[in-house]
């Protein structure tokens, strides 16, 4: 029997949590509507009271929450209790623009380390572990998040915050971790340091890696495990909706399953904004139930997902939702297909020995989308023979164009010529003037 | 074991309560906290088909009761210990327990049975046993509240609504009143939903508990969040008073 941390919320029968769902739902629209003028004037405009909502289903009929409402109320405009409730305020990672402000009351900080707490426990951690957090600590959610779900679990946190490879290293060496904590971009930049360094990852204690903060492809996914031989798993969160929490992976790695007595998950299409029925690809929507400080009814979340309610090996009802497949305002039109960067890693990383750093450079040549994907070039596919050369340029665009269904021209750039990020990579330059 | 969804009951135009949703799990004690007139009363009343719903949907096991009159009701196994007590004076504690279980006798249930569960409220409730004749009205307060809850354990129920059972009583006698509650969960399984102007006893004895306000739900929790939840120690706990009073 696997460990899961709250059996009570986590095996719940569907009608059980919908029940739940509904309870929670009316009592956080009716806590909304009073005490924040913005969910009030936005019910209002559509002529809609918290009563209105008799069941999960009239969810729909609410009217969606952005990143921009919690700019216009910038920075406290969207809290629901006044201040000196509030304990904690930390800003959004700012993915893309400005910041955005979110705060939590003592008892959301407490939910939030329970919520983090299960989906370590998924993965795999307990109260024998140590774990590493490389993430920044600061105004991101993520660092803070994973260090109380530790302590939640009675884990040893180690607080590394990010940055400083090597000294990151040999503390993973000294202290024994076995647990660690980043993104999975800095996964593979610690992978790639340790070769450097001549450091054998199997001379290492790490077990289980907890990687999040930006979407990543299971061709990375067996790169890190080969690379740093531990369980990789995926976790999701935002920090608008609570920070990581949301949803995690269980060892069976089949999607990452949604805290449902916790948030309401929804899948719509980002063009029509129509929900869209269990299975299908869209952009997922969340609402918070038991959120406090910052309830967030019927946020977009600008993930692309799908969602799964069939049952799971682990012995979990709740609902799993597939690795993020890109961003809805990532998304690349290009000769009116649509384009995620992470189909264009997954096509990169089955080319044997292909690293993961690459760009892709949208332009628009006369009245033509042109997509070129730049990739750092390594020992592997670099070749003296020009017609070799050629040979594996030619077959990394056969394979992208059939991946797409749009042609791209690969071009290999010097190592370490592409910007790195602390954490995200920026891949995406779109020089389209339209 | 109990289901209510989007619950609407009226006072004449009186609009009491407005979608209440909740759902006690088998063998809970589930608290409804809230200001006078939040509709607290008026949920148990509801349940129990005193006041039945206009609209929405009761769930007892499954079983849809928000149609059935409150005999009715009282058969599928759901038993009110109304707001202040409510005992038949002029009868003794004894009669008044007896008429608990009126219903039994009219289904003509074995009187062995019916008399060794009046032997274990006795058991309980010791002093009603020493005041077996005397009648119902001479008894104290707490007394009589003992009365209340034993007359409802005689119909057998498998939920039991409590209303303010604390009310008008002393300290000492409070106390003893919720070791009871608690003891009937305990030794019965009875689950139990109630309501209680005391919101910080009622959160230390429940599992859970929903906070009214106005007819709504505002807010559910484990009692252990709720306690420490500001608006609830604000508005039904007593604390910050001080902070209140400034604004």
């Amino acid at each position: 029997m696997e460990l899961i941390w709250d059996p009570t919320y986590e095996c719940m029968e569907r009608e059980e949590i919908e029940q739940l769902q509904l309870e929670r739902l009316q009592a956080t629209l009716n806590r909304a509507y009073k005490n924040v003028s913005c969910y009030r004037n936005k019910f209002n405009e559509l002529g809609i009271v918290p009563e209105d909502i008799r069941s999960l289903a009239d969810l729909a009929r609410l009217p969606f929450t952005t990143k921009e409402d919690l700019r216009l109320n910038y920075p406290y405009g969207m809290f629901a209790v006044p201040l000196r409730e509030v304990v904690r305020i930390h800003s959004s990672s700012g993915t893309t623009g400005k910041p955005t402000v979110v705060g939590y009351t003592k008892h959301d900080l407490q939910t939030w380390s329970g919520l983090v707490a299960r989906f370590m426990t998924a993965a795999g951690v307990t109260h024998d572990d140590v774990v590493q957090i490389a993430f920044g600590y600061g105004l991101f959610t993520g660092a803070f998040g994973l260090h109380y779900g530790s302590e939640t679990i009675g884990a040893s946190v180690i607080p590394m915050s990010s940055g400083n490879t090597e000294k990151q290293i040999m503390i993973m060496q000294d202290y024994k971790s076995t647990a660690l904590v980043c993104t999975p971009t800095y996964a593979i930049t610690l992978a790639d340091k340790m070769e450097r360094m001549g450091v054998d990852p199997n001379s290492l204690s790490l077990k289980v890696g907890l990687f999040g903060g930006e979407p990543w492809s299971e061709s990375m996914r067996k790169e890190i495990e080969t690379r740093l031989g531990l369980s990789a798993t995926d976790n999701y969160g935002l920090s608008e909706v609570i920070g990581p929490g949301v949803a995690g992976e269980c060892p069976h790695k089949c999607g990452m399953h949604i805290f449902e007595d916790a948030f309401i998950a929804e899948i719509i299409d980002p063009e029509t904004c129509q929900v869209l029925p269990p299975g299908s690809v869209g952009e997922l929507v969340l609402t918070t139930l038991t959120k406090e400080a910052l309830p967030m009814i019927r946020y977009r979340t600008r993930d692309i997902t799908s969602l799964d309610y069939s049952k799971c090996a682990c012995g979990r009802t709740l609902v799993r939702m597939k690795k993020t497949m890109g961003r809805s305002d990532d998304m690349l039109i290009i000769k009116g297909v649509n384009v995620f960067p992470s189909q264009i890693e997954e096509v990169l990383f089955a080319i044997e020995g292909c690293q993961p750093h690459y760009q892709l450079v949208v332009d628009r040549v006369g009245a033509m989308d042109d997509l070129e994907v730049r990739i750092e070039v390594t020992e592997n596919i670099f070749f003296d023979e020009m017609k070799r050369q050629r040979a594996f340029l030619e077959m990394v665009e056969k394979k992208i164009a059939s991946m797409l269904g749009v042609g791209a021209t690969v071009k290999l750039v010097e190592p370490n010529s592409i910007p790195r990020q602390e954490g995200k990579a920026s891949r995406v330059i779109d020089k389209r003037k339209i | 074991m109990l289901r209510l969804k989007n619950v609407n009951t009226f006072y004449g135009k009186v609009h009491a309560l407005k979608n209440v949703s909740l759902h006690l799990e088998k063998g809970e004690i589930v608290t409804l906290i809230g200001a006078n007139g939040a509709g607290k009363t008026t949920i148990l009343n509801t349940i129990s088909g005193v006041t039945p719903a206009a609209a929405g949907e009761i769930l007892f096991e499954r079983e849809l009761v928000q149609a059935l009159s409150p005999d009715r009701i009282v058969r599928t196994g759901i038993a009110q210990v109304p707001e202040g007590r409510q005992v038949f004076k002029p009868l003794s504690v004894e009669d008044n327990l007896e008429l608990g279980a009126y219903l039994r006798y009219r289904q003509r249930e074995a009187k062995s049975r019916i008399q060794q569960d009046k032997q274990e409220v006795f058991s309980l409730f010791p002093r009603l046993e020493e005041r077996r004749k005397q009648s119902a009205g001479t008894l104290s307060g707490g007394e009589q509240q003992m009365l209340a809850i034993g007359r409802a354990m005689m119909t057998r129920p498998k939920l039991m609504l409590l209303d303010e059972p604390s009310m008008g009583l002393a300290p000492l006698v409070v106390q003893e009143i919720f070791r009871v509650i608690d003891n009937l969960r305990k030794q019965h399984g009875t689950t139990i939903l109630l309501v209680e102007q005391n919101a910080k006893a009622a959160l230390n004895l429940a599992d859970r508990g929903y906070v009214l306000e106005t007819g709504k739900v505002i807010l559910e929790g484990l009692s252990s969040n709720l306690l420490e939840n500001k608006d609830v120690q604000r508005a039904y706990l007593g604390r910050e008073k001080k902070e209140l009073w400034e604004r």
